[in-house]
């Protein structure tokens, strides 16, 4: 998995490459978690297009993003999901509770 | 059940970096296999959902312990219907399995953790556990849907 941060005015968009599971969800965590609660950008969103796979331990990273910035009061955005990266949302039933979009546009809308 | 024969047989280290050659190799066993593509994502979700759980759970995170997955075509009879599947068995030595945690946690928890169980019940159609002279065994069985029995990966 590799992480790049493009940060724009009020938004950070992190470009996520690869697949996210137990040899790296701990990352994935640390850098949402710090943009959250230490940066505290307004608007977080993550480009899953080049993301293949999500494990359970990933999704539970993304759950931690999502609650982190609700305490803070900032958005949490995903786009870009996959067939697999969809399919174990909706299996976890969590897809309803992320901002999901297709595309870079309407995640910046 | 009676067994058909060996089709691959994989040992690995608990290293979570190794997770991702178990995904392939169960990935392309599945297709060539016959499933459909959402039944292969399906069944090699659940095989890294195990395989992380030995590695997480069994062996507490360390990454020098031994796993087994053997896979091997299945066919018998089920409820009196002819079925043939996919077995995929994980074997570990790690610490014996906790019966409490074989309940999924509620999908209305929206919480971090507690999901790979769920996925590996969600993607298989047998899923059973068993300790024996300290060797943890996972069984796991997909069968082929009736409409397509999957291809013989031994040519026959």
């Amino acid at each position: 998995m590799q992480i790049a941060a493009r940060r724009l005015d009020q938004v950070t968009i992190f470009d996520i490459t690869g697949h996210i599971d137990l040899a790296n969800s701990p990352e994935l965590r640390k850098v949402l978690l710090k943009e959250l609660r230490e940066t505290k950008t307004p608007r977080v969103i993550l480009n899953l297009t080049g993301v293949r796979y999500i494990d359970s331990s990933g999704v539970a990273s993304l759950v931690e993003g999502l609650k982190a910035a609700r305490d803070q009061g900032l958005r949490f955005i995903l786009y870009g999901l996959s067939p697999s990266a969809r399919e174990v949302l909706q299996l976890s039933r969590l897809i309803k509770i992320f901002e999901v979009f297709d595309n870079e546009q309407q995640a910046l809308a | 059940m009676h067994n058909r024969g060996l089709l691959l047989d994989l040992t690995l280290t608990s290293d979570p970096l190794l997770l991702c050659v178990v995904r392939a190799a169960i990935e392309r066993l599945t297709e060539v296999s016959g499933f459909s593509p959402p039944e292969c994502r399906s069944i090699t979700r659940a095989v890294d959902e195990a395989v992380a759980n030995v590695m997480r759970h069994a062996y507490g995170s360390s990454p020098d312990k031994r796993i087994d997955v053997s896979c091997k075509r299945i066919s018998g009879m089920v409820n009196g219907i002819p079925r043939e599947g996919l077995e995929i068995e994980l074997l570990d030595q790690g610490v014996p399995f906790d019966q409490k945690k074989l309940t999924a946690r509620s999908l209305d928890e929206v919480k971090p953790g507690g999901l790979g169980l769920h996925f590996i019940r969600d993607s298989m159609d047998v899923m059973e556990h068993s300790r024996e002279n300290g060797v943890n065994r996972l069984r796991l069985v997909k069968y082929f849907s009736a409409a397509g029995k999957g291809h013989t990966a031994q040519g026959e």
